[in-house]
């Protein structure tokens, strides 16, 4: 009983290498995730100094044309930002009130039966290929509504921004929903305590207890939104030009990166190079937006876990 | 005294209230309304798909060969080529993915390193899937020498759902009550051992639903492989490791960038056979996790 017979210590032994070597294995495919991330950065950051050993840094930045096609070629990102930004903001005023109109009365006005009826479709439009986002603007949304309400072309940045706004819609909702879900009930409660109406406690405790949450979930929504890739493509067209009005055709930062690579684009050339160059711009405008947004959502559960 | 107050206050008391009452009559009419709009987005996006694209498909369209006709075109190639890609995607992303969401919920200590990979895994998640497509370019298509084949087009989407199934995965093991634990634990298990012949089939539902879930989503998924080969015109049947392939969805952009009306049609009819393809996983996931579960109690 004192020691362990020699057998049964010789069967503990390979046993315990076994444990490590399988703790060995799991944490390599944990630290796949960190290879990914350095491998995207390293990739981005090598094409993208290539890119600047033919192109002015500086110009690449501030220039207001970009024409990578057609010479003079001219290397200015500003408008492919813009045309970004433009289809970005359409997307968040169509997504903002819809996504928190229905947080709120998912997580305070409705009954069960009628939130586990209309969460999964909130659920649906966010599983719809964004390619199937893209077909609805250019097939109906612009010839059926836009066109002749505002006198549209083919493709123009308002459908493009719509339709990315029901896609973000569901980020925003889901997530909202999740923030006012964990405001404390006793808050509610004692506001109602005080005689305050169902809609003012919504607007006076719930809402703002809950704001920190929302923020992370409009800037997530923002992020989806400026990486969103084949809705775009088809909606907006391959224009980039300098414009704030909705009606225009413009260029997204995605939409250059596919236009050049489904051409007969030599991976040697310029263009090729600069496509790394807006890549690199793209990830570090979404992955900035997403670190703020983790920030916020990790002070917020600190606030009432 | 205090009667006279009470009187002044309820005269000046009731028509506010009415009115608070109204405003939030009205909030909740808006509420509604935002419902109702995006269910209206959802129904109009479908019958218009729906409208489009149910004139077109049949059997020839199904077993068929893209053409410059409409008529005669069919998605065959395409749909073997999302299949292949689904399944293979699967297949790679299952182990992976559940051993790295154990690592990170059974075994890590909450060191610097620990917390980075979780961090990490959260940040990637929120990557465009685009730049997955270019790192996959680079990767899979020029460094490793895979080309542009089915086999480079998985392991891209691989990486892009990684996250996804690694964040469902780390819920349902979160899930597992910790009395499972213990109890292995007081029965004598190693770790693993506890790992697998308790939380894991206890995690099992979870896990099945996320990976399944995960795939449906990787058949819809266009923007990566455009970078990674899946070219648009391919008359033939792909095969895995070598040659050219296309995808459905990237058949759908080819065709749905044509102004003809006839190309419209035919885009949505693929967009209708990717989106029952999706219907079926979701299906198959209900049927798994109900499977999974009937022998799960605590």
């Amino acid at each position: 009983m004192t020691t362990l017979p020699a057998t049964s210590r010789s069967l503990v032994r390979p046993q315990h290498r076994r444990e490590r070597l399988i703790e060995a294995l799991l944490f390599l495919a944990a630290a796949l995730g960190v290879v990914t991330t350095v491998g995207i950065v390293l990739v981005l950051l090598y094409q993208t100094v290539e890119f600047f050993r033919l192109v002015n840094l500086f110009e690449f930045l501030t220039g207001t044309v970009w024409s990578a096609s057609i010479a003079p070629f001219r290397w200015g990102i500003i408008p492919l930002v813009t045309g970004t930004l433009l289809v970005a903001a359409i997307a968040l005023i169509v997504a903002v009130p819809l996504g928190l109109l229905a947080a709120i009365y998912l997580a305070e006005y409705s009954s069960l039966r009628t939130r586990n009826l209309v969460k999964p479709i909130l659920e649906t439009i966010a599983g719809i290929p964004t390619i199937v986002l893209g077909f609805f603007a250019i097939n109906w949304l612009t010839p059926v509504i836009l066109k002749p309400i505002f006198g549209v072309g083919t493709f123009n940045a308002l459908a493009g921004g719509l339709v990315v706004g029901l896609l973000v819609t569901p980020v925003i909702a889901s997530l909202s929903e999740d923030a006012m879900r964990a405001v404390p009930r006793g808050l509610r409660e004692g506001a109602f305590a005080m005689g305050a109406t169902k809609w003012e406690v919504v607007r006076k405790v719930v809402f703002p207890a809950a704001l920190s949450g929302v923020m992370a979930s409009i800037i997530l929504a923002m992020s989806r939104a400026i990486g969103e890739t084949m809705a775009v493509v088809l909606a907006v067209g391959t224009n980039p030009q300098l414009t704030i009005d909705p009606r225009e055709s413009v260029q997204t930062m995605t939409s250059f990166i596919v236009q050049i690579s489904l051409g007969d684009t030599p991976q040697t050339s310029i263009q090729f190079k600069s496509l790394f160059a807006v890549a690199s711009v793209l990830f570090v405008m979404t992955f900035v937006l997403n670190v703020i947004s983790n920030r916020v959502v990790a002070r917020f559960r600190n606030q009432y876990e | 005294m205090s009667a006279a107050t009470s009187a002044v206050d309820r005269a000046g008391f009731e028509p506010a209230l009415a009115r608070r009452k109204l405003s939030g009559t009205i909030f909740l009419g808006l509420c509604l309304l935002a419902i109702i709009i995006l269910l209206l987005a959802l129904v109009l996006l479908l019958y218009d798909v729906l409208r489009e694209g149910l004139p077109w498909l049949d059997v020839d369209f199904l077993t068929g060969v893209p053409s410059r006709r409409p008529a005669a075109a069919g998605i065959l190639p395409a749909l073997v080529g999302s299949i292949q890609i689904t399944i293979l995607v699967g297949v790679v992303a299952f182990p992976i993915g559940v051993a790295a969401a154990v690592y990170l919920q059974e075994y890590a200590r909450d060191s610097f390193v620990n917390r980075l990979l979780r961090t990490n895994i959260s940040n990637l998640a929120g990557v465009p899937s685009i730049i997955y497509g270019i790192f996959g370019l680079a990767l899979f298509v020029r460094a490793l020498g895979f080309g542009y084949t089915i086999l480079s087009g998985a392991l891209t989407l691989v990486l892009l759902i990684l996250p996804v199934i690694i964040l469902a995965s780390i819920e349902a093991l979160r899930a597992v009550p910790d009395s499972q634990r213990e109890g292995a634990y007081a029965l004598g298990a190693s770790r693993w051992q506890m790992v697998r012949g308790t939380i894991l089939p206890g995690a099992a539902p979870g896990i099945m639903t996320g990976i399944i879930l995960a795939m449906a989503r990787a058949i819809g998924e266009t923007a990566p492989l455009i970078l990674v080969g899946a070219v648009t015109f391919v008359t033939f049947l792909p095969q895995p490791f070598e040659g050219g392939y296309t995808v459905l969805p990237i058949q759908v952009f080819q065709w749905a960038s044509r102004p003809q009306a006839d190309f419209q049609g035919i885009a949505a009819a693929t967009i209708i056979v990717i989106l029952v393809l999706m219907l079926l996983l979701n299906a198959l996931a209900l049927i798994v996790r109900a499977r999974l579960s009937r022998n799960i109690q605590w």
